[in-house]
């Protein structure tokens, strides 16, 4: 069987993110997924052994743009297990408001790419304008937009003020009366129910047999987060409850995803009424990193970030393993995708944001004449596209 | 009964050495005989999720940690096996759990380490072309100073 590839990507200045699927197709139902990785490899775990202890946090930072907390969150955490430190208070809950807002903005991030895969471009714009003014107060609390740098081992880098805690007040104020319009938006839709009920469902058999993890795992009834089951940064010091659904469906993905936000803004307020008004210290002071090992979690927007760090005694890590949401994540569409149409494959790669839908080229095989052509992600879009509309037109 | 009696009762001999060294976090060293069935205990009989494995490369030895969570008591359990340097081969554990296929490829490819029974042992993250015998995470290879 022979393929040709179109020379569009991996790489290519349309594209988020460099990944590559293969579709095995009878007609239009898909039969078998086979998944290519390492077009964005850059070798982080080889390069954090060359660097001090301290550089690596902002060398986790740049594994992703969009979780550019989560790392060196979960990284820290693992020194520090090492360590068998415990970080100020203050410090606690600067990072949880940090961790928070990061997973407020991702996920409207992913409700607008949701809605642009669906046809529904007005959600796109929505979502997207709404998640700026998380942004902005990102500048305005770490001094960047993106990749924050506000996590170090042993607390924070920078402190809130009494200043920005108003500040951001006022944002989150905003943040969830949009919220509830367009969760509101979202869940009452009958087109976007017709699109997303019992399509790419994942059984509880199938999280654990890949180990998936986060709002992936929580919507099919899994209840697992390392927020609660393993307690770090202030996550044990307010009240939140943990979301949950049971259809496995992407329907029930984006339910959890949306109601989260919600929780995210919960756990900010609070955070913020212990901290106004008060002094404390942020950082504690580490010197040395003694011979040892240590895991580290966070639960990312996409699910569980894990680090295992080991140390000589020396000033870098011997070994540092990484491992991110997606990496078990992802492998579940190998089931959820199976016995589906082409046109909703697009919403179910979606359903597991993977960091970005990184989806850009798929080669489409026909289980029957053994032939194969490339489609881009764009077409298949598209196609997802013109099915909501013809829901639409025919109800 | 409290995770670690539960452990070491079921493991039983299998246990070479067992450490806590801080909060929530246990390893345990087993040999490479008994990993497929500590593993099965662990995954299906104690219902653990699987996390990760990570290989790591010691001046004597090659090293696998099979990382599993007890998400209920928010414990992390690493099954430690040590590895031949010469030829670090182990039985993959596809067979237990299909999602660690991809690992298992990726500690291969980058470390060296042959998983044997893996139905799908191909590179994963470097090019289909890389040079046989050339593993960039082990220590041998330097990454720039």
């Amino acid at each position: 069987m022979k393929k040709v590839i179109v020379p569009l990507g991996p790489y290519h200045p349309l594209f988020e993110e460099p990944e590559f699927f293969e579709l095995y197709c009878d007609g239009e139902r898909v039969v078998d997924v086979e998944w290519h990785a390492g077009y964005n490899h850059r070798g982080i775990e080889k390069i954090s052994e060359s660097k001090h202890w301290d550089q690596v946090t902002f060398l986790v930072e740049r594994i992703c743009g969009i979780c550019s907390n989560s790392h060196p969150m979960a990284y820290c955490n693992a020194v520090e297990n090492l360590l068998g430190l415990d970080i100020p208070e203050r410090a606690k809950y600067i990072r949880t408001i940090i961790s928070e807002m990061e997973r407020l903005h991702s996920h409207f991030l992913w409700v607008g790419l949701a809605g642009h895969f669906l046809g529904y471009n007005t959600v796109f714009m929505w979502a997207w304008k709404y998640r700026e003014p998380l942004l902005d107060m990102f500048e305005v609390i770490t001094g960047g937009r993106n990749n924050y740098s506000m996590i170090k081992i042993g607390g924070v880098r920078r402190d809130i003020n009494d200043q920005q805690i108003e500040m951001l007040r006022k944002m989150l104020d905003g943040i969830s009366s949009q919220l509830n319009m367009l969760t509101k938006v979202f869940l009452d839709d009958p087109v976007l129910q017709a699109r997303l009920v019992n399509v790419g469902v994942l059984t509880k058999q199938d999280v654990k047999n890949y180990g998936a993890v986060g709002p992936v795992a929580r919507a099919s009834g899994v209840d697992i987060d390392i927020r609660r089951d393993n307690p770090y940064a202030a996550y044990n010091l307010v009240d939140w409850k943990v979301i949950t659904r049971e259809n496995g469906d992407v329907f029930d993905k984006a339910v959890v995803r949306l109601l989260e936000g919600f929780e995210s803004v919960k756990i900010i307020r609070q955070c913020l009424d212990r901290i106004e008004h008060k002094k404390g210290e942020i950082l504690a002071e580490v010197r040395e990193i003694p011979a040892g090992e240590g895991i580290g979690r966070h639960e990312a927007l996409r699910g569980e970030v894990f680090h295992y760090v080991r140390s000589d005694g020396s000033s870098s890590p011997v070994r540092h393993k990484i491992r991110a949401p997606s990496y078990v994540n992802v492998p579940t569409f190998k089931k959820s995708s199976i016995g589906q149409t082409i046109s909703d494959v697009a919403i179910i790669l979606a359903g597991v944001d993977p960091c970005y839908c990184c989806t850009e080229r798929v080669a489409i095989y026909d289980a029957n004449t053994k032939k194969s052509r490339d489609i881009t992600w764009p077409e298949i879009v598209k196609k997802s596209q013109e099915k909501t509309e013809q829901l639409k037109k025919h109800g | 009964m409290e995770l670690k009696n539960i452990l070491i009762e079921k493991l039983g001999s299998k246990i070479k050495e067992y450490k806590e060294p801080t909060n929530r976090r246990i390893y345990i060293t087993i040999d490479k005989d008994s990993l497929a069935e500590c593993a099965r205990i662990i995954f299906k009989d104690m219902d653990a999720r699987y996390i990760v494995a990570s290989g790591v490369h010691n001046e004597d030895s090659f090293e696998v940690l099979y990382h599993f969570g007890f998400d209920k008591q928010g414990i992390v359990v690493s099954l430690r096996v040590y590895l031949d340097k010469d030829n670090p081969e182990i039985e993959s554990l596809v067979w237990l759990i299909p999602g660690i296929e991809y690992i298992e490829r990726e500690t291969w490819e980058l470390l060296g380490i042959k998983f044997l029974n893996n139905p799908n042992l191909k590179h994963f993250l470097l090019a289909e072309d890389w040079p046989e015998g050339n593993y960039p995470v082990r220590k041998n290879i330097k990454g720039k100073k």
